[in-house]
């Protein structure tokens, strides 16, 4: 599956928004996002729950529901625009170039059909192949996900397999037409904390294995820590900081990315009987037009300047490290850079 | 699957058995068969007689047996009106009576299924509301009405249709339309309803993820899953328009089997009312088991349990 373009960014997105008209306004959930995802690398995007991660993948996606409008500045997978080319042009990209994992293996299966008829479908789809190619496709990608006597799986539903393998299952779909770019959704919040280590284990090794680009939506940061090459921290519907994995957990500059940090143990540097960190509060409400920085509220080490200003994300003193908080320790720029150029 | 088909063979048996007893007991609904076989102003020698001649001085269970052993080998009594068997006068009829379901049916289908669908695509558009006062004017329109309705209409003002009869299939059109209308809108709306439920779950998103064209997504994986219940409805209903179609086929004489029931009642025909009951329900009872089965055909977590 040979990428037309030679560049190494699979996915670019600048200034993406999403609104969505609710009775008493406009909620704006995703506001202003941009991000990009280089071959054979991992993006994480983290956040607490409403912070805008999913709807921004499903944005990518175009799967947004009906209701929600979204806009952007642009948004190219391996450099050809995937943004309002229309529903037809679209679902040809879908499932081919760029596949989607989504966080419930339990409902996301359609129970009427074999899991054979599922994974055949997704690759014929988008391939003038033969039922039997499919088939043989579809049995070397189960053994990939590490499912045992995948021949035999194809004929069972998907109410015959445990939620792991059917995120495995999910997994394999996602891949039968080898896409360039995978977005996984908190793909191992349903399952038990054993078998998410497994699945997250799988998916690091595939998209090295397929130098795939790959973003990985989650809240949990033990699994960014060991599978991101970079991270980006969402906070009500913006990018408040992102780096490099190194960055993000060595030196965070934005006080949410500090406090998210503190609210995990990590072994040997969290001493027994220390308090772990909690950030006080609650998340603003996204309806309407907000004034200032969205974390000034549960802040610690908020100014007035904070509740007024609109607040850009501004660089650090380290390459490619960006951040959207006043206090930021600027390399020295004078002029602050512009969001859309800034990642 | 064998173990799901025995167990719901079982019940099927044992519904009818029930079936039987209570149709077994109809004769003795209306007081002492024998003074009703009499006749008017029989002595009570006579009556006497007539309860030794049909044996309804044996114990009532001994006469259930016998009754039971008869109706198994087919013989389901005989018609002291018709002078002839019942059971060849209803299998005369019955073919006219699975016609006349089995068009109200597919038009009842047809003109539900396809707006169900379509009304959930599109919740509360205007085809939504148009299909909604379908199914509303639907339920609260008596059948005969309807029927009448169109004979007034297509048979005498247009001169399209003919009224009566069984000729041509031309004569089966207004029928079907009246009987089959009945069930549109129960179908229509669990059409919607399923529909709905289905277009907003997970695998739909996933097929969408998968690239899949609009068409695919609708048919092969949203239909497919909402149309289950509507099976087991239409089955079920498919015998309740065997016996609803008692007021149909009177009112556009079709000599099927609700005619006939309809004849029978008028001259209190009591075997042929009997065994009419006992056939439509054995027939309900089989519809009802080929509904569970077509269930677990569509359902594969019903099948593989």
């Amino acid at each position: 599956m040979a990428t037309k373009s030679d560049s190494k960014r699979v996915l670019e997105v600048s200034r993406l928004n999403v609104e969505i008209p609710v009775p008493t306004g406009m909620l704006r959930p995703v506001q202003n996002v941009s991000l990009h995802v280089d071959r054979g690398e991992t993006l994480c995007v983290v956040g607490e729950s409403g912070c805008g991660k999913s709807l921004t993948s499903l944005a990518i996606m175009d799967l947004l529901p009906s209701k929600a409008k979204r806009t952007c500045d642009h948004m190219l997978l391996s450099g050809d625009s995937v943004f309002q080319i229309g529903e037809r042009a679209m679902s040809d990209i879908r499932g081919d170039r760029m596949s989607m994992i989504f966080q419930e293996p339990m409902t996301s299966l359609n129970p009427a059909y074999t899991i054979g008829n599922q994974l055949a479908e997704a690759l014929q789809r988008h391939r003038k192949v033969s039922s039997d190619e499919a088939r043989q496709r579809a049995i070397y990608l189960l053994e990939k996900v590490g499912i045992t006597a995948a021949a035999g799986r194809l004929g069972q539903y998907p109410h015959q397999l445990s939620g792991g393998l059917r995120q495995r299952v999910m997994i394999a779909m996602a891949l039968m037409c080898g896409p360039d770019l995978i977005i996984a959704d908190e793909p191992t919040t349903a399952l038990d904390v054993t078998i998410q280590a497994q699945i997250l284990h799988l998916l690091a090794d595939l998209q090295r294995e397929f130098q795939m680009g790959m973003i990985l939506i989650t809240h949990d940061l033990g699994v960014v820590a060991r599978i991101a090459d970079r991270v980006a921290v969402m906070y009500a519907g913006q990018i408040v900081e992102t780096g490099t994995a190194q960055q993000i957990f060595n030196t965070p500059e934005h006080p949410y990315t500090r406090g998210l940090l503190e609210c995990i143990p990590i072994p040997g540097k969290t001493r027994r009987g220390e308090r772990l960190g909690a950030i006080p509060g609650i998340v603003p409400s996204l309806v309407g037009h907000m004034q200032g920085c969205h974390f000034a509220s549960r802040c610690p080490q908020v100014s007035n300047a904070c509740r007024s200003a609109t607040v850009e994300l501004l660089p650090t003193k380290q390459p490619g490290h960006i951040s959207r908080c006043l206090l930021t320790q600027s390399a020295g720029a004078e002029t602050p850079q512009r969001e859309g150029a800034a990642s | 699957m064998l173990y799901y088909t025995l167990k719901r063979l079982g019940v099927a048996v044992l519904v009818a058995i029930t079936v039987s007893i209570l149709s077994f007991s109809m004769i003795y609904l209306s007081g002492d068969p024998a003074v009703a076989l009499a006749g008017e102003g029989a002595s009570n020698e006579d009556i006497e007689n007539v309860r030794r001649v049909y044996g309804f001085d044996r114990p009532i269970i001994v006469q259930y047996g016998g009754w039971l052993v008869q109706a198994l080998q087919g013989n389901l009594g005989h018609s002291n009106y018709l002078k002839a068997p019942v059971a060849s006068v209803i299998f005369e009829r019955l073919p006219t009576t699975m016609l006349l379901g089995a068009c109200s049916l597919a038009f009842a289908l047809l003109l539900a299924i396809p707006l169900g669908v379509v009304a959930a695509i599109r919740p509360n558009s205007l085809i939504d509301r148009v299909a909604l006062s379908v199914a509303v004017v639907g339920q609260a329109m008596p059948s005969f009405w309807f029927a009448l309705t169109l004979i007034l209409w297509f048979g005498i003002t247009w001169r399209l249709l003919p009224i009566t009869g069984t000729d041509s299939w031309k004569n089966f059109i207004m029928p079907s339309m009246a009987l089959g209308y009945y069930l549109t809108p129960a179908v229509m709306r669990l059409t919607r309803a399923g529909m709905l439920e289905v277009l907003s779950s997970d695998y739909i998103r996933t097929a969408r993820a998968k690239g899949l064209r609009p068409l695919t997504v609708m048919f092969k994986h949203a239909l497919r899953n909402a149309i289950i219940p509507v099976v087991s409805l239409a089955a079920v209903q498919f015998g309740f328009m065997l016996g609803g179609s008692i007021v149909i086929e009177t009112i556009f004489a079709i000599n099927g089997l609700g005619y006939l029931a309809w004849e029978s009642i008028q001259r209190a025909d009591l075997p042929m009312m009997q065994a009419i009951v006992l056939v439509l329900s054995i027939f309900y009872i089989l519809l009802t088991f080929l509904a569970d089965m077509l269930n677990a055909f569509l359902d594969p977590r019903i099948r593989v349990a």
